[in-house]
Formats: C-alpha cells, structure tokens, sequence
C-alpha cells in the first residue's frame, strides 16, 4: 500500500532547468504580487488567470485581517471547476507554516497566501523557503500582498497589478465588459521586467503593450 | 406458524396443577396444556430489563438548543414533526404540549388549531437512531447484551432499550437497586427514563410503560402481574388494540380467559405484530424471545508504564503509535481520532485528541498530528502512564489505486488536511461547494474540510459573479441619478466612488420557504468606478414594496 511519492527535485535540476529557456515559464515557483488599492480584486483575478486551469484543489490561505477587509473567494465567480481549501489563520506566521506544508504536497494545483501588511516573519529567509519548496514540489505558490510595502524577497517574480477600465460590453455600451489590468513585473529573477496590459483569457493570460497592440503577436504565457 | 397451537385441546379439560399459586389465573391454563403434549414447560428463568425512554426525541433536541446556549423554555408548547403522507405528523411532544392536548402521531394542522402557540421544529431521526446506538453501547456497564429495544413500533419520539441482566444485578446490590440506578444515571444525562425487570421481554416493556415505576417481576408470579394491564402493552399494532377492545377484551387477564383455540382460530394467519395469541405467548414465556446483542465496537489502545514520573510524553508517541497501528493492521482498520492521556502521579488525568479526513493507519502521520500539541497537556508533577487510544476507527482495508508507484493523490490531500487542522483547529480549513439557492451568499455551502466532501448541487448562474463576496454586506450612503436606478455615486468605507458605468438590475427575490415574511427582494447592479475597480452592489427592496422603510444600498462583491 505504502509506495514512494515522486522524488523532489534537487537543487541542481532545477538550475540545470532554469538554464533552459524554454523550461523557464513551465516552472512553479514563488511569485508576489501587490496591490495599491487594498479593496481592488484585480490581483485575485491575476492570480487566477495566470494560473490558468489548475484541475487539482487549490489552498488558498488568508490572515483575517484580508478576510475581513476583503471579503472571502467566492466559488461562482471563480473559473468553472475551481476547487477551493481555504483556510483562515489569525497569524502571519501560521499562515507561512501553512503555506509551506501545502507546498510539501504535489495534490494540490497551487497554493496561494493572502498576508496584510509587512509582518516582520515575512522576511528573505520565509520567501526563500517558500520559493526553494515551491521549485522541489512543483507546486505554484503567490503570495498577494495588500498594503504592503514591497521589501526585501526572494520571490522569483514580483508584480504589482491594478485594475483598469474594462472593455466595453459589445451589446450594452453602459456596462463594463472583460476586465483589464495593468499588469507591473517590477523584479524577476529570471524574466524581463516592464509593464502590461493583462487581459484573461480562457487557457491564461494575455500580455500585451497597450490596447494599440491587440492585433500584434502577443506575449502569451501560462503559468 | 400457528398450525401448532391449533391442535391444542381446549383449556378447561385440564385441571391447574397444584404447584401454581392459589390464586392463578385463568391464563395460567393455556400454560398448563403443555406437559399433555408431553413437554416441560420452559422455565422462566431469564430476567429481562426494559427501559422506557418516553421523551427521547424530544429531550435530544432540548439538550441540543442547550448546547448552543439556547435553552427552550419548559411553558411553552413544543413538538418535532415528521412528514407525513398528508403534510408533517406530530413526532414528539413536550409536557405543556401533552397538557395542552397534542399527541404524537397527529397532523401538525390539527393540533395548531388545538393550541395555536404550539412550536414546531423537524424531528432528526436518524440522529436519534445514532444517538439511540450510542446509548445501548453505554448500557452495557449494567450488562453485557443490551440492545436498542425494536420489537414494537414505538408511537412518536418514545425509544427504549431491552437488556438481559440475568446474574449481573447482584454487582448492582439487587434488581431493586439496579432499577435505580438506571434511573439515576440516565437522569444524570438528561434522559427520563422508566426501567422494569421481567422474566420476559414481552412483560418487561409491558411493565416499563404500563405499571408503575420499577417496577419488579418475580417469574412465579408473572400471570397475576401483567393480567391488569391494558391489551396495548402485548406490542400490538393500534388497529388489533381496537379490535380487542371492541370485542370486550380491555385487559391482558381477559385475553389470557378466552380459549386458547379461539384465539388461534381468529389469528392463524396473522403476522406478529398483530397476532395476540403470539404475543401473549412471548410475554408468558412461552415462545422464546432472546435479547439479541449487537457486538462491541473495535477498542484500540495501547498503553505504556514508566518506571518514574516524567514531565515531556513526546519521546514515548512514535513507539505507542507504532504499536497501534500495528493492532490497527492487524484488524484492517484506521483511525479516524487519536487520545493521548497521561495519568498524573497526583491522580489526575490529562488528554489531547487529533483528528483525521480519512481513516489512516501511518505512524508517522499520526506522530506528527501531534506535534507541537503535547505542550497543551498539564504534566503536574510528572506522569507515570501514557496510553494513545484510538477511539473512531474505520474500516481500511489495503487498496491499491493506481499501477505507478506513485501515491495516491486523495491520501496525500487527507494527510495535509490532517495537519493544517490538528494545528489551526478543525474550523479553520474549510471547503465550499455549490449549493441550489440563488441568493448568493446561500449559492455555496462552507463545511468543515475534515468531513466527506458533499456532491455539488448547486447550478451556475447565468449573469457574471464576483471573485470575493463581502460577509456581511456592508451598507453604503448613495446618491441617486434616478431613483429606480443604480446610484450616480456612492461612499464606501469614507470614500467615494463615481459610478462610471454599469450593467443591471439583476433580481433576485427572497426564497419565501426559508426567509422570514418581512424579506426583501435585491436588486443587483454590476458597477465601475471612475479608475476601473468593478463592484456588486445591491439595493434591498424597493421604493414603496409596503416592506419597510426607503431601502438601503450594499455593497456585495468586487470583481477582480
């Protein structure tokens, strides 16, 4: 009955995969993301899209302070077939603790934390282990950050995102349509920084440099 | 089945033998035809207890509301319904509901109209069953085969257990002490209770709801005991109590009169439930009816004595949880609740309980549970005895679930609920899952992550819904535009929002089966604010609905 889980990856796959460019965007890692307005859902939005579909539960942990300020992830507005384990923790620490245990088990599609402010546990050491644990399990973590300043991290990928002017609703010009974003990767380990303009789509993420470059080959990635 | 009682001779041509008490009763004959067909007659030789617990039901659903700090008041009258075929049934009653005329098994209406203040609340009866269950194992401190008494349909919310305690109540001090001490103990947890001795089943439950209480019943004079009770206590369907009745028969001392073969003319092919004869002949012993027990649940414990009082028990858990998941395997089970209980030097006891999603029988899993909890255990002055029990197992048996050699994914998932819960609490970890309402914030469900996952139930709405749903709503000061539309701007949380565009109203009107009367439709509205942050908002009720006061604006949802 007992059997071996799948082998983590050591440290040295996962720089021989880095290397590789192509290898780069399919790997989950540690990701952040910021908001300006702390009441903006733009970055759950993000989050998701760029997640794309998961098809396995995802834990989405939340300190109680974004629980309350922000309310709770609604299961209809998420994406068909979403599956959520959340999990309210009245601590930063706890919800790190909990972060980490998620990212030890390769059943879930992703892990994401939800921390208020800049709690002084939420420091290089805490984001480097999130984000070495992450590569190992393959497991995708964000953490989204409100009301935060952004100090020092070890997540591969920092963005900050806010929501724009949504594209107008084809039958009713009053209405908002799809939404966008503006999407800011300001630090990546990896990746060019800049900024977008984020549109989701059914399979992920659209980035693309304005709504001029719409017909343009557009930067299209997947988590 | 009564082909045998039909050859039977008539009653009165044998004379009472002269070892029956003087004073024996007509009924006593139809025992006495026995040795003529050259058999001993079976010896009355069992004592059998039955408890009569008439408010079950309805005492379970008090210590309930209790529980919550909700104490029901005892003046008010109150019955648990059950549906009907014809709408709700009364299933359990009060003390003032009985005095004010309600009986179990009537229609709620009717008895509304008998006492118009008469509350109601939906019985739970497979919680009663369960709890039923749990009871009869718990009786088995009195002695070793209890079970949940089933023989009679029991009318409403009355439940009651039948226990054979032949040679066990000498440990007791005596059946008279005995009796007490049921009543004692079950009134210690809330349950009123009425226990009686017998030598048989069929005159114990006669006697625990027809007779006084404690009553006690020597086997040599069990005839003269149940002859003045009422036909109803031989656990006869009501139509053959009607029956009886009309034709005369009010007491079990006339019924046991009547001739033998009569009876057995009248009854032949009638089933148990319904056959006096049958009934009459299990209450005087004269056809068997042996308590059948159900088994005792699985116990798993294991248990570790030290030599000298220690303070830390963490060194001792791997060890004690290997162990016991070796009993574990050894009887294909996994626990499902973990006790660690250390037994103080000064006597006293301290414990710590984990919890697991799915049964598992991992050492190491179940080590780990308890990591960073044994500081919870007060350890006094040191403790010489630790024991791990596992007291809600499951059966596990070995599966293999895929050809890999990969893990199972639902196993891992199991594992992490395990730890994130025995850490943050069982109330923590929650999962939502669709649920058939359409009033948003009823349209998902949130459990406990460490139950079974519901089947998803509910449907998608068509109109788009927001990532994040505020609860509660939180009230919003607007501005009109038009007074039937969405708000030209509005003040949330101190700070003001432009409405730049938005797309509704989207009606959603209150669901009058669960809503009390004065609830008020909503009319949702998908708005976008000067800088692009997109918002469900609400308007309770409209101008004029004759349901309150101008309506209020909410602020529901954000849109990612």
């Amino acid at each position: 009955m007992q059997s071996a889980p799948p082998a983590p990856k050591t440290h040295t796959e996962i720089l021989r995969d880095l290397g590789r460019p192509e290898r780069r965007e399919a790997q989950a890692t540690l990701s952040e993301v910021f908001t300006e307005t702390v009441i903006d859902a733009a970055p759950v939005g993000f989050v998701l899209a760029r997640l794309g579909p998961v098809g396995k539960p995802i834990l989405w942990i939340q300190d109680r302070l974004s629980r309350r300020e922000t309310g709770r992830p609604y299961l209809a507005g998420l994406p068909e077939g979403t599956e959520i384990l959340h999990l309210e923790v009245s601590r930063p620490l706890d919800a790190l603790w909990a972060m980490e245990e998620g990212l030890r088990c390769p059943s879930l599609g992703a892990v994401i934390g939800e921390i208020w402010g800049d709690p002084a546990v939420l420091d290089f050491t805490a984001t480097k282990r999130l984000a070495l644990r992450a590569e190992a399990h393959r497991v995708p973590a964000w953490i989204i950050r409100r009301a935060a300043t952004a100090g020092l991290s070890a997540a591969r990928d920092r963005w900050r995102v806010k929501s724009l002017p949504a594209l107008p609703e084809p039958d009713d010009l009053r209405a908002p349509g799809e939404p966008l974003w503006q999407a800011e990767r300001f630090r990546s380990r990896w990746s060019r920084t800049g900024t977008w303009v984020a549109r989701p789509q059914a399979t992920g993420l659209i980035l693309e440099h304005g709504l001029a470059a719409n017909e343009a080959p557009a930067l299209q990635q997947r988590a | 089945m009564m082909s045998h009682a039909g050859k039977l001779p008539l009653p009165s041509a044998s004379p009472a033998p002269a070892h029956r008490p003087s004073g024996a009763r007509p009924q006593l004959r139809a025992g006495s035809e026995l040795p003529d067909r050259g058999e001993a007659p079976p010896p009355l030789a069992r004592r059998i207890t039955a408890i009569h617990l008439p408010r079950f039901a309805m005492e379970r659903w008090q210590r309930a509301l209790a529980r919550r700090g909700e104490t029901p008041p005892e003046e008010i009258p109150q019955a648990l319904a059950t549906e009907g075929p014809h709408g709700p049934v009364i299933h359990a009653t009060n003390r003032a509901a009985e005095e004010a005329g309600v009986s179990a098994g009537a229609r709620v209406v009717d008895m509304r109209a008998l006492c118009p203040e008469l509350r109601i609340d939906y019985a739970d009866l497979t919680g009663d069953r369960a709890a039923l269950e749990r009871l009869t194992l718990w009786a088995r401190r009195w002695c070793p085969w209890t079970a949940a008494d089933l023989s009679a349909p029991e009318a409403g919310g009355a439940a009651g257990l039948v226990m054979d305690t032949t040679g066990s109540d000498h440990l007791m001090g005596g059946e008279a002490a005995m009796l007490r001490a049921m009543e004692e103990h079950l009134s210690a947890l809330g349950i009123s209770a009425s226990p009686a001795t017998a030598p048989t089943h069929g005159a114990a439950w006669a006697l625990a709801r027809y007779a006084p209480p404690r009553s006690l019943c020597p086997p040599e004079a069990l005839a003269q005991v149940v002859a003045p009770l009422p036909v109803a206590a031989l656990r006869l369907a009501p139509q053959n109590v009607l029956l009886l009745q009309r034709l005369g028969l009010g007491r079990i001392g006339d019924l046991a009169a009547v001739p033998r073969i009569s009876l057995a003319r009248r009854f032949s092919r009638a089933p148990l439930a319904e056959n006096p004869l049958l009934r009459l002949d299990q209450m005087m012993g004269r056809l068997a009816e042996p308590v059948s027990a159900t088994e005792d649940p699985p116990r798993f414990a294991v248990q570790s004595r030290l030599a000298e009082p220690v303070q830390d028990p963490t060194a001792w858990l791997p060890e004690l949880c290997r162990e016991l998941c070796g009993g574990l395997a050894a009887a294909g089970f996994g626990a499902r609740r973990l006790t660690v209980s250390v037994y103080r030097t000064d006597g006293e006891v301290s414990s710590v309980s984990a919890a697991t999603a799915r049964a598992s029988r991992d050492p190491d899993h179940l080590c780990r549970l308890f990591e960073g909890r044994l500081e919870r255990i007060d350890p006094g002055f040191g403790f010489d005895l630790i024991t791990l029990a596992a007291p809600q197992v499951e059966d596990l048996s070995a599966i293999q679930t895929r050809l890999d050699r990969r893990e199972d994914d639902g196993a891992e998932l199991a594992r992490l609920i395990d730890r994130l819960a025995a850490r943050l609490g069982p109330g923590a970890l929650r999962r939502p899952s669709p649920a058939p309402s359409h009033i948003p914030e009823r349209a998902e469900s949130w459990t406990a992550a460490m139950t079974r996952p519901k089947p998803a139930t509910g449907t998608t709405p068509a109109a788009p819904r927001p990532l994040r749903l505020l609860f509660p709503p939180e009230e919003l000061r607007v501005l009109y535009a038009v007074p039937e539309g969405p708000p030209a701007q509005f003040v949330w949380r101190r700070l003001t929002h432009r409405v730049a565009r938005f797309a509704g109203p989207e009606r959603i009107a209150p669901e009058w089966w669960r809503d009390s009367p004065g609830a008020r439709l909503r009319d949702y509205y998908r708005v976008e604010d000067q800088i692009g942050r997109r918002f469900w908002i609400f308007r309770e009720g409209i101008l004029g609905d004759g349901r309150g006061p101008e309506p209020a604006w909410f602020l529901h949802g954000i849109f990612g």
